[in-house]
């Protein structure tokens, strides 16, 4: 049965992970995931648990032993944030290119330098390539559920891909929240047994994993990565719609707000979705067509279906929490492509990309409001400024 | 291991038994001719008499071995990188240890890691510490050929004083190669508190017996094998096991153990020879005989005797 806690986004991530009882568990500890391994541990200690917790000396050595643990044969699981992210790197197109379905929380935080603890995307934004399935969250709720998920589509047979599951850090990983568990045995049930494919430690079948490949066979190596990735859609929404029946919580591809009969509307990942939905309540009040899309399955980007989703409006800004230097926003890069090959009947809205709460700086009502303004006069033939700009910088 | 099963076992060890036992490393490879690596990775599986699960770092025994579809390995075999191969290694060993204790595994499964010098010595070092620390159930097998050979024979921290390689040329500025001395791995493995050997394919039984003994010991092991590369060292590619046999009698390469913090020399040569006859046959240090590198054998020499002279008052002390 489900129960009804006050708590943070780490420690609900931290209970959906014991609720899923991996075989083995590799940690490294970072503010601000360090919370959810510090608590898995202690599950550990107090036999809540059977998972083998291996402490690697470092984030590149965790995702090494993720690796040959998941090779191995069986459930694993890790977590990290922003510099783990990043000494990851190497292994996490290593994970992926070996099809071993590792889950991992990512709570997400700034990257160095120079140095900051606080939440942004440049951690995951920085992963978006490597090859993993990532789901963003923009609560508790939604983290807990989607780590849940996250067991169901890594694992599942037509796939089998590790699995980021993003947060944003302090916002919501340390803050309390209410939210819903599910019963320890519902997810069991719903999770299921580990299903071996191809198992490192089948001794009677030996087999060798991470072969060097060359000029004749790596292109359609590759090749097949970007087709298993094309299944993932498919699978994210037939788990999310047997999670709807085991929880009552509905999940999508992304979601939408207020967004079918609006003119003008903000894209956004995670924490400050929760912000902007609430200033688009008032701006309803006052007349103004507002709504929003917060992607959940960044990777693979479902860029038909936000494309269709988004093509109608008038005008369009896509908040980044993160940036590539030289480049536009990572989502705006996302949300622009997917409009491109939207457009079919000659009409798409303008697009604008703003830069936001880099290093955990606040993003207020005042924020969303201020863009959500800008966007209506857009909406009314104002003409178009840069294409983008950092919000809120201190002059 | 109790000594005396060891020396029962050692007195059973034929190696013309032991040839026709079945390879779980498997011929058709393509590591260069001459190469002693191979060598070295058949000796320490024919010493294995248990399933066994291998991790190979990045390097020449791991992309002459298994590509593309065909693999050389009839156990199983995962590579990840370069760096890991022991942190991968830990972690099949910890989900093994997870499957076990759910009755999914027999419990006679070994764990080797076989990792060149460049991957245990430097980039590894880390991955390597902290596998050992942590204390897995596992054996990491250094295959020592002092340089990373994969990509061209460039100096690592296992590259011999005085050696040149394409990263410590000897040149008009710098005539001697290779200015500093190498990193006493071994040691520092030892410092880790676990069995730590060094060993030579050219000392076959000494070699398959540390091997053997470190199967029994529960727990995280470490042995540093000498495996000349005939590519790198500018040598003839029909005498690895030669040159293996003259670093050991130079004591260049002294074949020692620790356990439980003792230190034991397994094999003093009966005739300890100038480090010249093992120096002078390889291309790496002819610049050493030149004009401009006085000095620099003797140097070498003294840095062996000391090293030599350690071992053995430790070794006495033990006993």
């Amino acid at each position: 049965m489900g129960k009804v806690v006050a708590v943070t986004g780490n420690e609900a991530v931290a209970n959906a992970l014991r609720q899923a009882d991996p075989d083995v568990c590799s940690l490294y500890p970072i503010t601000p995931q360090t919370d959810i391994v510090q608590r898995f541990s202690s599950f550990v200690a107090n036999g809540q648990v059977q998972t083998e917790l291996l402490n690697a000396e470092s984030e590149h050595s965790a995702m090494s032993a993720a690796i040959g643990a998941a090779a191995g044969g069986g459930r694993v699981i890790t977590a990290t944030s922003s510099q783990g992210l990043a000494l990851m790197w190497e292994m996490l197109h290593i994970a992926s290119g070996m099809n071993l379905p590792i889950i991992m929380p990512l709570v997400n935080r700034a990257l160095s330098a120079p140095l900051n603890i606080h939440g942004d995307h440049s951690d995951g934004m920085g992963a978006r390539d490597t090859g993993w399935v990532q789901l963003w969250s923009e609560n508790a709720q939604e983290a807990y559920d989607n780590t849940i998920m996250a067991f169901r589509i890594g694992e599942h047979l037509e796939i089998r891909l590790p699995v980021m599951v993003c947060m944003d850090g302090f916002i919501v990983s340390h803050s309390i929240a209410r939210m819903e568990y599910l019963g320890d045995d519902e997810v069991k049930n719903f999770i299921g047994p580990y299903q071996k494919v191809n198992p490192l430690l089948d001794l009677e079948h030996p087999k060798s994993f991470g072969p060097l490949i060359l000029t004749d066979l790596y292109h359609e190596y590759k090749r097949l990565q970007h087709e298993i990735m094309g299944r993932v859609k498919n699978v994210v929404l037939q788990v999310s719609d047997e999670f709807a029946k085991q929880s009552g919580r509905k999940y999508g591809l992304f979601e939408s707000y207020r967004l079918e009969d609006a003119d003008i509307a903000l894209v956004i990942l995670n924490s400050a979705a929760g912000t902007s939905k609430d200033v688009i309540d008032e701006l309803r009040d006052k007349g103004i067509k507002a709504g929003l899309l917060k992607p959940r399955l960044f990777r693979p980007f479902p860029y038909a279906e936000i494309g269709q989703a988004l093509r109608h409006l008038k005008a369009v800004c896509v908040m980044d929490r993160a940036d590539s230097f030289g480049g536009y926003g990572p989502m705006f890069m996302e949300i622009s492509s997917a409009l491109y090959q939207a457009d079919g009947e000659g009409r798409r809205p303008k697009l604008i990309n703003k830069i936001y709460g880099l290093g955990g700086r606040d993003y207020m009502p005042g924020d969303a409001r201020k863009v959500l303004l800008e966007l209506n006069e857009i909406s009314k033939g104002a003409p178009l400024g840069a294409v983008k700009e950092y919000m809120g910088v201190r002059e | 291991m109790e000594t005396r099963e060891l020396l029962k076992w050692s007195a059973q060890v034929k190696l013309r038994e032991k040839s026709k036992q079945e390879e779980r490393f498997e011929h058709g490879h393509r590591m260069c001719a001459g190469c002693g690596a191979p060598t070295v990775v058949k000796m320490v599986l024919m010493a294995t008499e248990y399933p066994v699960v291998v991790s190979n770092a990045t390097g020449c025994l791991e992309v002459s071995t298994c590509i593309q579809e065909f693999t050389a390995w009839k156990t199983p075999w995962i590579h990840t990188a370069f760096e890991n191969a022991a942190a991968t290694l830990s972690g099949a060993e910890t989900m093994y240890r997870a499957l076990l204790k759910k009755g999914k595994m027999p419990d006679n499964v070994k764990f080797i890691a076989f990792g060149g010098d460049g991957g245990t010595y430097d980039i590894g070092l880390q991955s390597l510490s902290g596998a050992m620390e942590r204390g897995h159930d596992m054996l990491y097998v250094c295959y020592d050929n002092g340089a990373y050979m994969n990509t061209g024979i460039q100096r690592s921290s296992a590259t011999p004083l005085g050696a040149d390689t394409t990263t410590s040329p000897a040149g008009s500025a710098n005539p001697a190669g290779k200015l500093q001395a190498r990193k006493d791995l071994t040691r520092i493995m030892a410092a880790h508190g676990i069995y730590a050997a060094q060993a030579s394919p050219s000392h076959w039984l000494d070699l398959m017996n540390k091997v053997k003994k470190a199967h029994q010991i529960k727990g995280a092991k470490f042995i540093n094998i000498i495996a000349p590369c005939n590519r790198g060292w500018r040598t003839a590619t029909d005498n690895s096991i030669e040159l293996s046999r003259l670093a050991v009698e130079t004591c260049y390469w002294p074949l020692y153990e620790i356990e439980d913090g003792k230190l034991k020399v397994t094999v003093v040569p009966e005739e300890k020879k100038p480090a010249d006859q093992f120096f002078k046959l390889q291309g790496r240090f002819k610049h050493l005989y030149a004009p401009g590198n006085e000095g620099m054998l003797e140097r070498i020499q003294a840095e062996i005797d000391r090293n030599w002279e350690r071992l053995l008052k430790e070794s006495d002390q033990a006993c």
